[in-house]
């Protein structure tokens, strides 16, 4: 087998990711897509650190895993706050900037 | 087994061996179907469920892709802390937050489903191209000495800005979250007995959970609301969604006069709204029982202020009149009731469009 065929694999998880930003309205699913790409592009530099056989790319998927796990945390506080006055989590009902 | 063969053995599984294959072709499709269901499922927990697994799928890449370090924070710290944060938010949101049917941009999903289908197109077949006779270096020399303690080598003298820097990230969004999620309190402390007043008078709210998604009002319940084409849920236990200025009314009217029933026994019909005090006497002949769907019956609730009802409203805690055979009386005396009488306010504030 090819270790580029984890590329592939993770072009394709990440292209999902796009769909699942783009279709779903709840916005904690929209959160979750969101970590799917990063997990996509994760599996991608992982590969690349294996292919070039240095260890650079396993260091960079290690703050990316932080920088995730920061936004995630900031966006679900942000969801939880957008709740209190509106009472939903549709990205939807937040489009009191566009009039 | 010693370290050496330990390495040995992961330097063999490593180099794309059939083991490997075996492995990639078996969890690769389970990924992408995750991956996929997890855009198409509609419950968001089970979208939560179906990201594990696909987090798990990865972290098994990472595994036998010589990153073992990352394998292991990927299901400490992915599938462990960040899934129970986003269970936590959601079960804090409402497990109800169902998408909703109502497209505001015309087309998008199918414009959605095309763009990614050309995306992953584009992604997909460059690579494969690319991809040449299949010679990976390999990490076996970068991980001599351990995967652990190369990454900590390196991460502490090439990457150590970066290190810095994502740690002062780290307690920036500490401090951002608890910002974020601080609230200032206006008034004073509110007790429990206010909570729980406001829960049963406050107009609009539901008093129970909201039903799981795909439960339907199969009969009249303050806990199953019949559902909207649109999502929303139909004002009131009848299930009259046309009225609701007339729903919304005799709630917040309702429950004062209910409130002050056993205050001030003497004046019956003085304390609710006239719409109210109408409210018993149609619904006393109109209604068979206290469960009717009558336009009604949600209001002749508002027995306690009732004419016929005046002598139940003056004892709260009496047994019920000696002429309990008539609907209307029967109803009237459950009214004055105290506890009946937040049933009756239960009825008034489910009524409101929690949305």
């Amino acid at each position: 087998m090819n270790p580029a065929n984890y590329l592939i694999l993770s072009a394709l998880l990440f292209s999902i990711g796009t769909v699942g930003v783009l279709v779903r309205r709840n916005a904690i699913v929209v959160f979750m897509s969101i970590e799917l790409m990063l997990n996509a592009v994760n599996l991608t530099l992982v590969t690349f650190s294996r292919i070039n056989g240095t260890l650079d790319g396993q260091i960079m998927a290690f703050f990316v895993m932080v920088v995730a796990a920061a936004e995630v945390v900031i966006g679900l506080a942000i969801i939880l706050s957008i709740f209190r006055t509106r009472r939903s989590a549709s990205v939807d009902d937040v489009n009191l900037l566009k009039y | 087994m010693t370290h050496a063969t330990l390495l040995a053995a992961a330097g063999e599984i490593t180099s794309t061996s059939t083991g490997e294959a075996a492995v990639f072709w078996i969890l690769a499709p389970i990924a992408v179907l995750a991956a996929v269901g997890m855009v198409l499922v509609r419950s968001a927990v089970h979208c939560a469920l179906l990201l594990v697994a696909n987090l798990f799928c990865v972290a098994v890449f990472y595994l036998i892709q010589q990153a073992p370090f990352l394998g292991f924070v990927q299901i400490i710290v992915y599938a462990g802390a960040i899934m129970v944060l986003f269970l936590f938010v959601l079960m804090l949101v409402g497990v109800d937050s169902s998408d909703s049917l109502v497209e505001t941009i015309r087309g998008q999903r199918l414009g959605a489903a095309i763009f990614g289908l050309g995306f992953a197109g584009l992604l997909v077949f460059p690579i494969g191209s690319a991809i040449d006779g299949g010679s990976a270096k390999g990490l076996d020399a970068a991980n001599e000495g351990g995967n652990v303690q190369a990454i900590g080598r390196l991460l502490f003298s090439d990457y150590v800005f970066v290190f810095e820097a994502i740690s002062a990230l780290l307690v920036v969004a500490a401090i951002g979250t608890m910002v974020l999620g601080h609230r200032e309190r206006e008034g004073g402390r509110v007790s429990q007995r206010e909570w729980m007043r406001r829960r049963f008078t406050e107009p609009g709210r539901q008093v129970t959970p909201l039903p799981g998604p795909g439960v339907f009002a199969r009969h009249d319940s303050a806990d199953t609301l019949g559902l909207l084409p649109g999502g929303g849920r139909a004002s009131g236990i009848g299930g009259i969604p046309g009225v609701p200025g007339a729903a919304d009314e005799p709630g917040a009217a309702d429950l004062p006069g209910g409130r002050g029933a056993p205050d001030s026994p003497d004046t019956p019909g003085a304390p609710g709204a006239p719409g109210v005090s109408d409210g018993p006497g149609s619904a006393g002949p109109g209604s068979a029982g206290p469960g009717s769907a009558g336009p009604g019956g949600p209001r002749g609730s508002g027995g306690p202020d009732g004419p016929g009802t005046a002598g139940g409203g003056a004892t709260p805690g009496a047994p019920p009149p000696p002429a309990p055979t008539d609907g209307a009386a029967a109803d009237g005396a459950g009214g004055a009731d105290p506890v009946d009488a937040n049933g009756s306010a239960l009825a008034g504030a489910g009524k409101g469009d929690d949305r």
